[in-house]
Order: C-alpha cells, then structure tokens, then sequence
C-alpha cells in the first residue's frame, strides 16, 4: 500500500432547506454528502462513480474548499485542511487541483492560453518573464500542444485540445492531487481515447494521485485503482477496480454493471434490472436507503441502515446481504 | 424480403452561407434501407452530419440548409418533393422523432396529457373520451405509474427519465411507421437508459416499428440495432449488420472506434486512439476525409475520394483498401 496523501473521515454535507424570502424557514435539509471516508494513496487513482445525486460532486467541492463541510475531515498529508492558514493553506491549495467536466466554460475566453495555462504560476511563483514562458513552453508539450498555442485563444480550439489546455494548467504547479471532475464525458468518442491515455501518461511521469469523479463506469474501472459507488450521499461499495470488475457485491454495484452499455451485440451479463428512480435526497428511504429499488431487498432493509463493512481485504460493502460474509 | 420502409438514395443536404460563397457538405451522398421492425443505428462524432441526415428525413431543416440531391422513399412516396403542406401531415403522425433534452422537447407551459392529445387531435380527430382514454392508455404504456394524475402535471413536476417517457408516448401515439431517436438517452442517468432503452425495444415488438438511432455511443449500437451506419465527415463510411461490423469492422475509422472505448470486462492497460481531430467541414482534406488521422493511409487515398466498395452481404464500406477485393 503505498502513503497515504489524502484521507476523508466521515464527511458530511448537509444543505438546508429554505422556504420564504425575508423570514426564511429551514424546512428541511437535504443530505448531499452524509459519512463519507476513503483515503487516496500516492500516485493512486480513486474512482467515485454514481449517478446524478449522489454526492460525488459534493465531496469534489469540499475537497477544493470551495464548500465546507457539515462534519468530519479532510486530511491531507496528515494535517485536517479546516486548520490550515497562512502559507500552509497556500501550499495546499497548491497542491491539489483541478479538471472540470466541460472546457468550453473552463477556459477564460478573453485569456489567451499562455496566460491561462501561467496564471497560477504568476500567483504561487515568483518566476521571471522568460522563465514562465519557458514553463508555459514544457507544459504545452507535455499535453501534446503546438508551442504556438500559447498566443492563441481558446475558441481556437476544439474541445478534446480545451481539454488539454486545462489539465496543463492543473499541471502547471506540480500539483500531487488531480480532481478529474468528468473529465472526458464532453468529448467526442475518438478523442476520449486520447485524453485518457494522456492522463495515464501523466501520472506515470509525475506519479501525481488522481480522484476521478464520473459515471460511465467502464472509463472509471479503466482509469481507477480503487473504486468508491456512491449512491444516494453515501458510499454502498469500495473496492479496487479488479475486485470490482471480478466481483460487484452491492446490488447496485452490480446493476450499473448490467445498466452499462455492451461492447458487442452479443455480450451477456447478469441481469440486475434496477426499477424505478433516484429518490429525492430531501426525503431519502429509511434504512439503506437503495431498498426500494433493490431486487434483492429484505424487511431489514427499511428498517436498518447497513454499515460499510470489509468483505475481503480492500474490499468494503454495504448490504445487509453481506453480513455473514463480513471479516472483522 | 420484407418492403423498406424507408429507402434513402445518395442524400446530400447541404449549408449555405448569406452570399452562397462557402458551402458545407452536412450530409454528402447517404444512402440505407430500413425495413419494418428493424433499427438502423447512426454512429458518428460530433459535427458527422447524423442530426443534419435525421433532420433531413422529417425536413426539419434550419434556413441556412438545402437538401440538393438524393431521394427519401417513404411508403412508395418520394419525401424530398413533397410540399410543406404534406410533409406537415406525415411529422407526428407517420414519422415521429425524440429528441436529446426532454426538457427542451416538452413545452413547460402545457401540462403532459394536453401534450401528448395534440398529435391525436390533429391526425386522429379524437375528442372527449375517446381521446383521454388513449392518452392514459399511452401513459400506461411507458410505464407512468397513476396516469390519471400524472396527466394533469406539468413537465417541471417530472424527472429526466419520465419526462423522457412522455415523449416516447407522444412519439408513439398515431402509430407511426418510423421513429427517429436522436441521442434519445443521452441527458439521462445510466440505469435510468438502461430504463428507457430496455422500454423502447418492447414498444418495438408490438408495434413492429422501424427506428433509426441517432448516436455517439456505440454501445447503444450494440444493444440496440440491427444494421449500423458509421458516420464520418458527411459520408456513410461503412453500413453493416450490427454482428458483422463488430466482428469484422471494415473501415478503419470504424476499427479505432471499436477499440477507444474501454471494455467493463477485460483489462487492457491503453486505449487504441484516433489521433487528430475530426475534420472541418467548411475546409474538408482533399480524397478520403479520414485520410489525415487514418494509419493505413496511402498516396491515393490522400487524393482520390473513395466510393462505396461492398465487402460482403449487405456490407459497404468507403475504403480504398477494399477495391477490387
């Protein structure tokens, strides 16, 4: 097992819910994030895959601190984020950043893209013109990018090289953690491929940690170590990826498994069909909060919330299913 | 043999700029038969021509584009010379489509049952009990638990998914010929898809429809469809039954798109990727238009556009690879 960078212990989110205008009234509160550990080793890469809802975003905000959490802590290197200040929070926020989903609104159109891909550099480094132009120069190659591509604007581009704009600007401060937040789901079949393996490439070179947020299941079984389902603002299963691709325990694991799409028309895969719809997280089901859903649900299972419990080593579920199996 | 429903020949639909100075060929020389019963799958990249091709077919085109060549043969009728008037009878009624975001789609300011009795009322001439009985029958149909009430919510009031439902029952609801599903499932969760995918083919087996598929997934291609079209820069680069094309992809392009895409199943460390970027239709490459991302690439395919070489039964490919063979 290698270090551990990043470690999250029982983060919870929870928003409230406002009605009225001036006299606002709580009337309830949804529970986006609720007790959610997992740690990111380094040079690691960590999946949370889900669907819309469940928390995966969330969690990717808290981490950026651009939300703070209800409850729990986010450790990095040992120290809880929440009591960083000074130059400590400034290493931090270096040390960790960030992909977004979509590079059209990601990229500033008015920068050009030297200074976008710089402009973390003139803000956490004291560098000379040249120098920074030199950076700007090997970032852009490490991406695959023509060097003059640094004067040139972002519409000048399509959005697989957007793409690559973005993750040299994340690159640009030697960062250790990558949130990769959808990072391929905009783009085109063809180009997928690319900035996948670019991201791979990457973090062998540097050996930087990724935490790959996304819901096409077969790209974050490629590009994962460890794999977090989320489902509903809690983790149902963890496990590594092999495991995971060998042996989904969850029942909603194992319906994303067979909700995926073929690879061939005459693949076969176990049907797990999960009925129904993502309840509202305003009012979520009581006990584990999937029962209603689940084919394979109990009378326990409205009642009592299953807890994540190991099944094997690396290997954590939540199911009331399990219970027998579970390691202590 | 059963009679094509729909039976395209060498359609191009073109865009033209305010002075007719520059010209973009959406959809050049496309042609395919689809039979009654049968999906036919459009696979293709962003900026392919696939919605330009499906828009084309109910001509639903923007100003800007023209449909300059090729035929459209609808149940014995050529759609591409019909008037305004006519192809006003035939959309919603005998040739339906869904569109990607249902909630672009549904209109927020009616509630779901007025919306799914407009097509009824317009080519149905059904009123009163008549009418609200089929629309519960349709809501039935795709699953809408309590019709009754459902009927009289507003979009707004549904998820993704259903709301996605409904315009499958309006899709359905004059009992089309053919259905076109343009990124039908694209906006939506992924057990959600599997949902609605899952539900269409059921609609499909009762109703012995024709559908054309309109997507950037080629999963959804193997799940789905019968015969598959590849689409690449406005050509149909390769038609095959969908076995036959995932077993012995002819086109180079539709090779590298079987292999970029990662497999849940086995677990190979890199992806095969298509280098370079999809083609500029305003400014194509001269010859084939994969040419400059192609590996196989050779002199003449550099000048010389391929035509359309038959590589097997009911298997076409543009390829210069495959002359003569």
């Amino acid at each position: 097992m290698s270090d551990t960078l990043l470690e999250i212990r029982d983060l919870k989110k929870h928003f409230p819910v406002m009605k009225g205008i001036i006299l606002q009234k709580p009337i309830g509160l949804v529970k986006a994030v609720d007790g959610v550990s997992y740690s990111v080793g380094a040079g690691e890469t960590v999946g949370l895959v889900g669907e819309s809802g469940c928390g995966k975003t969330t969690t990717m905000k808290m981490i950026l601190m651009l939300e703070k959490p209800t409850a729990g802590s986010i450790i990095f290197r040992g120290e809880d984020i929440r009591e960083l200040a000074g130059k400590d929070l400034k290493a931090y926020r270096k040390g960790v950043q960030a992909v977004f989903q979509d590079p059209y609104s990601s990229l500033n159109p008015r920068m050009r893209v030297g200074d976008i891909i710089g402009e973390p550099l003139v803000v956490n480094e004291a560098l000379s013109k040249a120098r920074l132009r030199e950076r700007v120069q090997e970032l852009l190659n490490l991406v695959g990018l023509r060097p003059n591509a640094a004067d040139l604007f972002p519409h000048e581009f399509s959005g697989g090289q957007r793409q690559r704009i973005a993750i040299a600007r994340a690159l640009s401060l030697n960062p250790s953690l990558i949130i990769l937040d959808e990072p391929v789901s905009a783009l085109d079949v063809s180009i997928r491929a690319q900035i996948m393996n670019l991201l791979q490439d990457l973090q062998e070179q540097f050996g930087v940690s990724y935490l790959l947020i996304a819901h096409d299941l077969a790209a974050v079984l490629h590009l994962s170590t460890t794999v977090a389902v989320m489902y509903l603002g809690k983790i149902v299963e963890l496990a590594t990826s092999e495991q995971l691709r060998v042996e989904p325990l969850h029942p909603y694991s194992k319906g994303l498994f067979s909700a995926a799409l073929p690879t061939h028309p005459d693949e076969q895969r176990e049907e797990v069909i999960i009925t129904g719809e993502i309840p509202s997280p305003l009012n979520p089901p009581s006990g584990c909060r999937f029962h209603p859903r689940c084919p394979f649900a109990m009378p326990i299972c409205s009642e009592v919330e299953p807890v994540l419990q190991q099944v094997d080593t690396g290997h954590q579920v939540a199911c009331h299913l399990y219970k027998d199996v579970a390691v202590a | 043999m059963a009679q094509p429903v729909l039976e395209v020949k060498q359609l191009q639909t073109y865009f033209f700029s305010a002075q007719g100075t520059r010209v973009v060929k959406a959809v050049d020389g496309v042609s395919f038969t689809l039979n009654e019963g049968e999906t036919l799958g459009i696979v293709g990249e962003s900026g392919s021509g696939k919605t330009v091709t499906s828009m084309s077919l109910l001509r639903l085109l923007p100003p800007a584009a023209r449909i300059v060549g090729g035929e459209i043969w609808f149940q014995g009728e050529n759609l591409v010379s019909k008037s305004e008037r006519e192809m006003r009878q035939l959309r919603g009624s005998q040739i339906t489509m869904i569109l990607q975001d249902p909630m672009m789609s549904l209109n927020p300011l009616f509630t779901i049952g007025e919306q799914i009795a407009e097509p009824l009322r317009i080519h149905r001439h059904m009123r009163g009990s008549r009418l609200m009985e089929r629309i519960k029958e349709l809501l039935r149909g795709v699953r809408i638990p309590s019709p009754e009430v459902r009927l009289r919510e507003y979009p707004h009031q549904m998820s993704g998914g259903m709301r996605q439902r409904i315009v499958g029952a309006i899709g359905i609801s004059c009992e089309p010929h053919l259905l076109i599903a343009d990124e039908p499932t694209t906006s939506l969760d992924v057990t959600i898809q599997a949902q609605y995918l899952n539900l269409l083919k059921d609609i499909q087996q009762q109703s012995r429809l024709a559908m054309i598929f309109i997507t950037h997934n080629i999963g959804i291609i193997a799940k789905m469809c019968d015969n598959v079209g590849v689409m690449y820069a406005g050509k149909l680069v390769e038609r095959a039954p969908v076995r036959t094309l995932f077993n012995q992809p002819a086109h180079p392009y539709t090779e590298a798109l079987l292999h970029a895409v990662p497999k849940l199943t086995d677990r190979s460390k890199r992806l095969w990727s298509i280098e370079g970027q999809p083609p500029d239709l305003a400014n194509p490459p001269t010859g084939c238009p994969f040419n400059p991302r192609c590996p196989k690439a050779e002199d003449r395919c550099r000048r010389e556009v391929p035509p359309e070489f038959q590589v097997g039964e009911n298997h076409y490919t543009r390829c210069w690879l495959w002359e003569g063979r």
